[in-house]
């Protein structure tokens, strides 16, 4: 019994992570009906503003508090990756709007080709170690939960309620709806659908970023490969949940980062990605829109 | 009245000069030009293909017209060249503001989200561009309590209060044909162009609607209209276009237009020798 809820706790902080990546997948993909194969780099950026801020505040600031430096890693982080990211849908995916459906598809995976080996030409191909940060672990009997795993639980939910309320209750959430909904009406109601597009991409960015950051901290390394697995998980966790729909994409990460631990613990660990896909092969044959996905109904 | 206080030109809201549009080979609108004045309901009718939504569309900036000029004048003065704008501004700068002959609401968001929506660039400006609504700052509460006020005030006109916070998709027909006009007016428009607002409605809707547009009127939005039910724009509007072929064939007052031989040759289809039997029929008062 302890070793199943060790393994819930260790599944929960890994789902974090995957449905903190997998709105930014939803999102763009609801806004705009592209899947945005460069997201899962643009977490990887992340990490890595996340770790060159380090060594800037520990070789300037030595002895900084740790909460100050984790806090300064992610706002500069989001705000790195939010420039990038919005810097690659001005660049790269505004032109081709319009043009043909596999066209921004097939740029989102040039960008990501691009990205990750700017990284690998810039940082090193090596993986790129920090020292453990957060160390304290809290013991419940024969369960161990570290307080990393707390703060990525916790952080994740905060920034959660943030985007809830942002989309679901704010003028700038309402353009957004409309605009997935029906980008010339809105528009014409006097909605800028590029900057809200542009926002959407930001907005997906900040919360990669995040992401990336409790990566780093979590594993302790980055390296400039890092973005393709998560990433593949995380669009997974994604089109589970049923794209287009946030708290559908947090339920696929959560699910996914549960179906790993528990199938790592119980089974053979060689096969957890075995695991991960045949639940969605198999989700997908009954409920093809994913879990929480609506199908589209068109009324004429 | 002010109205007569005013230039000749101010009375003008809308003026199409040598409006032309092409598609490929296709002269869909050819050299037309017409006026709206500020506070009537004008209406442009012709048979199906005539290019009345295609007007439409230059007016509006889904289409760049191949050649023309469409000068809007506001109350204040202020004049836009519309086929110069872009599509949002259309909507926030000139304020012009339409409707589609096929309903196009945001079937996902409740009633009052889609009339929020229309009200999207006063609310964003007021939220800082959602960083000080987050912090729920008086101003912004004070311009979203302003924005609901609105939403309210044309809900009711509308009849559709009690709706408010359904799924625009789950109204009825003649329901969300009204939302539509009503969301439109919630960018608040000088000028609103519907594109056949009655098509498809019973009488009891249809009457709804012409209340609807007076009320609208009286508050002295100009009205701008694509309708193919004569019995409606007979009724409602106080100057009539007719376009056939892409090519204006009458232009005034309801009697004037239903009496033109032109019209109605253009309407029942008939030889160009016969709209001199129709016109002698009319004087004799057999039509």
């Amino acid at each position: 019994m302890e070793y199943f809820i060790q393994q819930l706790a260790n599944g929960l902080t890994l789902g974090s992570i995957y449905g903190l990546i997998a709105i930014g997948y939803t999102m763009v993909y609801g806004i705009i009906g592209m899947i945005n194969f460069a997201h899962g780099d643009i977490f990887m950026l992340g990490g890595f503003a996340a770790l060159i801020v380090f060594l800037i505040l520990t070789s300037f600031f030595a002895g900084i508090p740790v909460a100050l430096a984790l806090l300064a890693m992610l706002i500069v982080a989001m705000l790195m990756t939010s420039l990038w990211n919005w810097t690659i849908e001005r660049v790269a995916y505004r032109p081709l709007r319009g043009s043909f459906r596999l066209a921004p598809l097939i740029t989102a995976i040039g960008m990501s080709i691009v990205l990750s080996n700017f990284i690998q030409v810039t940082q090193g191909p090596r993986n790129k170690p920090i020292p453990a940060l957060v160390t304290d672990v809290y013991h419940f009997g024969a369960i161990t939960i570290s307080l990393k795993q707390i703060i990525i639980i916790a952080v994740t939910a905060v920034l959660l309620t943030i985007f809830w309320y942002i989309v679901n209750k704010t003028p700038l959430g309402r353009a957004q709806r409309a605009t997935e909904q029906d980008r010339k009406m809105a528009a014409l109601l006097g909605v800028d659908v590029d900057r809200t597009i542009s926002v959407t991409f930001v907005m997906g960015a900040a919360l990669a970023a995040v992401a990336g950051t409790m990566y780093l901290m979590y594993y302790g390394v980055a390296s400039f490969n890092d973005g393709f697995i998560p990433g593949v998980k995380a669009f997974t966790a994604a089109v589970l949940g049923g794209i287009g729909s946030l708290p559908g994409a947090v339920l696929g990460g959560l699910l996914i980062g549960l179906i790993e631990s528990l199938w790592s613990a119980y089974f053979t660990i060689a096969y957890k990605d075995v695991a991960t896909f045949a639940l969605l092969a198999f989700v997908l044959i009954f409920k093809p829109t994913g879990i929480l996905g609506r199908p589209e109904v068109e009324k004429v | 009245m002010t109205l007569g206080n005013n230039s000749m030109s101010n009375d003008t809201i809308l003026k199409v000069e040598h409006l032309s549009m092409k598609f490929g080979g296709l002269m869909a609108i050819n050299d037309f030009s017409f006026e709206a004045k500020r506070g009537e309901i004008t209406a442009l009718i012709g048979p199906n293909g005539a290019g009345k939504t295609t007007v439409f569309n230059c007016i509006t900036g889904f289409y760049k017209p191949t050649m023309g000029m469409i000068t809007l004048t506001q109350k204040s003065g202020e004049r836009y060249l519309l086929e110069r704008l872009r599509d949002f501004e259309i909507t926030k700068v000139a304020k012009v503001s339409r409707t589609f002959q096929n309903i196009r609401l945001f079937s996902g968001l409740t009633v009052l989200e889609n009339l929020l929506v229309a009200q999207h660039n006063a609310l964003m400006k007021a939220s800082g561009y959602t960083i000080l609504g987050l912090l729920g700052l008086p101003a912004y509460r004070r311009a979203s309590a302003a924005a609901i006020e609105k939403a309210k005030y044309w809900l009711d006109k509308a009849d559709l209060t009690e709706r408010a916070d359904d799924p625009a998709g789950d109204l009825p027909y003649g329901a969300q044909r009204r939302l539509e006009i009503a969301r439109a007016m919630c960018t608040g428009p000088e000028l609103l162009c519907l594109d056949e607002p009655a098509a498809g409605l019973n009488p009891r809707e249809s009457a709804a609607l012409n209340t609807l547009l007076h009320s609208i009127r009286d508050e002295g939005v100009s009205i701008l209209l694509i309708e193919h039910d004569m019995s409606v724009v007979m009724e409602i509007s106080d100057h009539v276009v007719v376009l056939e072929y892409g090519q204006k064939i009458s232009d005034g007052t309801p009697d004037h237009v239903k009496n033109d031989p032109k019209v109605i040759a253009a309407y029942l289809g008939v030889e160009d020798d016969e709209v001199e039997q129709i016109e002698e029929q009319l004087d004799e008062g057999r039509i």
